[in-house]
């Protein structure tokens, strides 16, 4: 869970940072994905930086979901008769509750995400259209409830990860006591970031600031 | 004060069980949960029933015997408490209060309330001690210890393995148990011989046992009558991976 989740994590950071190219314009966006496909270029052939973080990102969600899994069955095979008073939670943290169902919410996502904009095969551009095209089709004020599902998931993303990067510490035993507050905090500091910097964009297009 | 109880009653490991309800009458708030359980039993008994089986030996919140989950909560809501500490002055006048066993797979249910924690005595066996023949006690400074090793290994040691964590964490993970006796016994200098091959043994016993894994929701600690801190999971996820 820890080492996968860490993976993820560091390629949202890059995504972000990428995504918000899109302010500077729309050649600037454009440019960017071409890059991104020839980054390397001529030392190695086109897209092999791209196809090795594609596949190392495959792995890695592959692998998280195996972990979470493979918890999940063993936990109700730890509890086979459920207690008949409802259970309260006595732990502070909303957020630890949310990682089962919240995971399958992102995983559902993940999947429109690349339908929409990594396929394009349910974007109005179509995978013929460029990238900042597609953005802008894809997020048109009449699309609201695709824009709605990206809001959703995205919350959902933040609490996984608010739970989640302090959580990565405390598995691979790298946090102790004085460490649990300031891990705490940057847990919630990254998740805001990661949140506000993902909403950004199909927010900004929903209300014609990129258009 | 006068309760509602809802108890549950099995009669044997392999009896179905459910819930029955009991009424009790004109408690006292000085009572402890066990003395309340105890004035019910003895009516019982009087009736020709058969009284609520429970676990307790001291009494006095240190030997890990009590422990039930109430009203959903192990141990019930008072912080650092075990049942036989908690007292009915906590409780309103005409509650309804539910009472169950621990329930965890490992922990089967012997009769009504009563869990076997032999899964416990296994994780000990399979490493939770320091194999060097400890003669008569050293003087206290033969060895030095610094004071925040000492200190937490002394809160690790407090663990009286009553197996409230395993109760209460979503997951049925005997983590915080296991992880108190590693953490005890590493930061000591008697324990560091054996302080990798511990680690390994004690959490691939917890694992064979049929435990859960943990994932760090903080349950075990909020409910630990020791107050057990979460860095003892840490401080044994980092001695697992290292050996």
């Amino acid at each position: 869970m820890a080492v996968t989740g860490a993976v993820l994590v560091l390629y949202l950071v890059a995504h972000v940072v990428g995504n918000l190219k899109i302010f500077y314009g729309a050649e600037a966006f454009n440019d960017y994905a071409h890059w991104l496909r020839h980054v390397g270029e001529p030392a190695v052939p086109a897209r092999t930086v791209l196809t090795l973080v594609e596949v190392v990102l495959a792995v890695s969600v592959i692998l998280h979901m195996w972990s979470a899994v493979t918890l999940t069955r063993r936990a109700s095979k730890a509890r086979p008769v459920k207690y008949a008073a409802r259970r309260k939670t006595q732990a502070s943290g909303y957020a630890v509750h949310t990682m089962r169902y919240g995971g399958v919410v992102i995983l559902l996502f993940i999947i429109w995400h690349l339908l929409d904009l990594t396929f394009a095969t349910v974007n109005p551009a179509g995978p013929a259209g460029l990238p900042y095209d597609r953005l802008v089709q894809g997020f048109a004020p009449e699309r609201w409830p695709v824009t709605l599902f990206y809001v959703v998931a995205l919350v959902m993303l933040g609490l996984h990860l608010r739970h989640g990067v302090w959580s990565a510490f405390q598995t691979l035993g790298l946090a102790n006591g004085r460490s649990y507050r300031p891990l705490k905090i940057v847990a919630v500091g990254l998740s805001l970031v990661l949140v506000l910097g993902f909403l950004s964009v199909p927010v900004a297009i929903a209300i014609g600031v990129i258009k | 004060m006068n309760l509602t109880l809802k108890v549950w009653r099995q009669k044997t490991p392999d009896d179905k069980g459910r819930m029955v309800k009991y009424l009790v009458q004109d408690v006292s708030p000085d009572m402890s949960f066990l003395e309340m359980l105890d004035v019910l039993n003895e009516r019982l008994i009087l009736e020709g029933d058969d009284p609520i089986a429970f676990d307790h030996d001291c009494r006095e919140g240190i030997c890990g015997m009590c422990g039930m989950v109430i009203n959903g909560v192990a141990h019930g809501e008072q912080r650092a408490t075990t049942t036989c500490q908690l007292h009915m002055r906590h409780f309103e006048d005409g509650a309804t209060v539910t009472i169950e066993p621990w329930r965890a797979a490992p922990f089967p249910v012997v009769k009504d309330l009563v869990v076997d924690r032999s899964a416990f005595d296994r994780i000990i066996q399979a490493g939770g001690f320091v194999s060097v023949p400890a003669g008569s006690a050293p003087d206290a400074h033969a060895v030095p210890v610094k004071k925040d090793d000492a200190d937490a290994a002394f809160d690790a040691a407090t663990c009286i393995g009553c197996g409230a964590c395993v109760a209460a964490c979503p997951n049925g993970s005997a983590s915080l148990f296991t992880a108190a006796k590693i953490t005890h016994l590493g930061l000591l200098p008697q324990g560091q011989p054996e302080r990798d091959s511990r680690a390994k043994a004690m959490v691939d016993q917890m694992d064979l046992e049929g435990f859960g894994g943990c994932t760090n929701t903080g349950e075990c600690t909020a409910v630990c009558p020791k107050g057990i801190p979460l860095d003892t999971i840490a401080q044994m996820n980092r001695d697992y991976l290292k050996a």
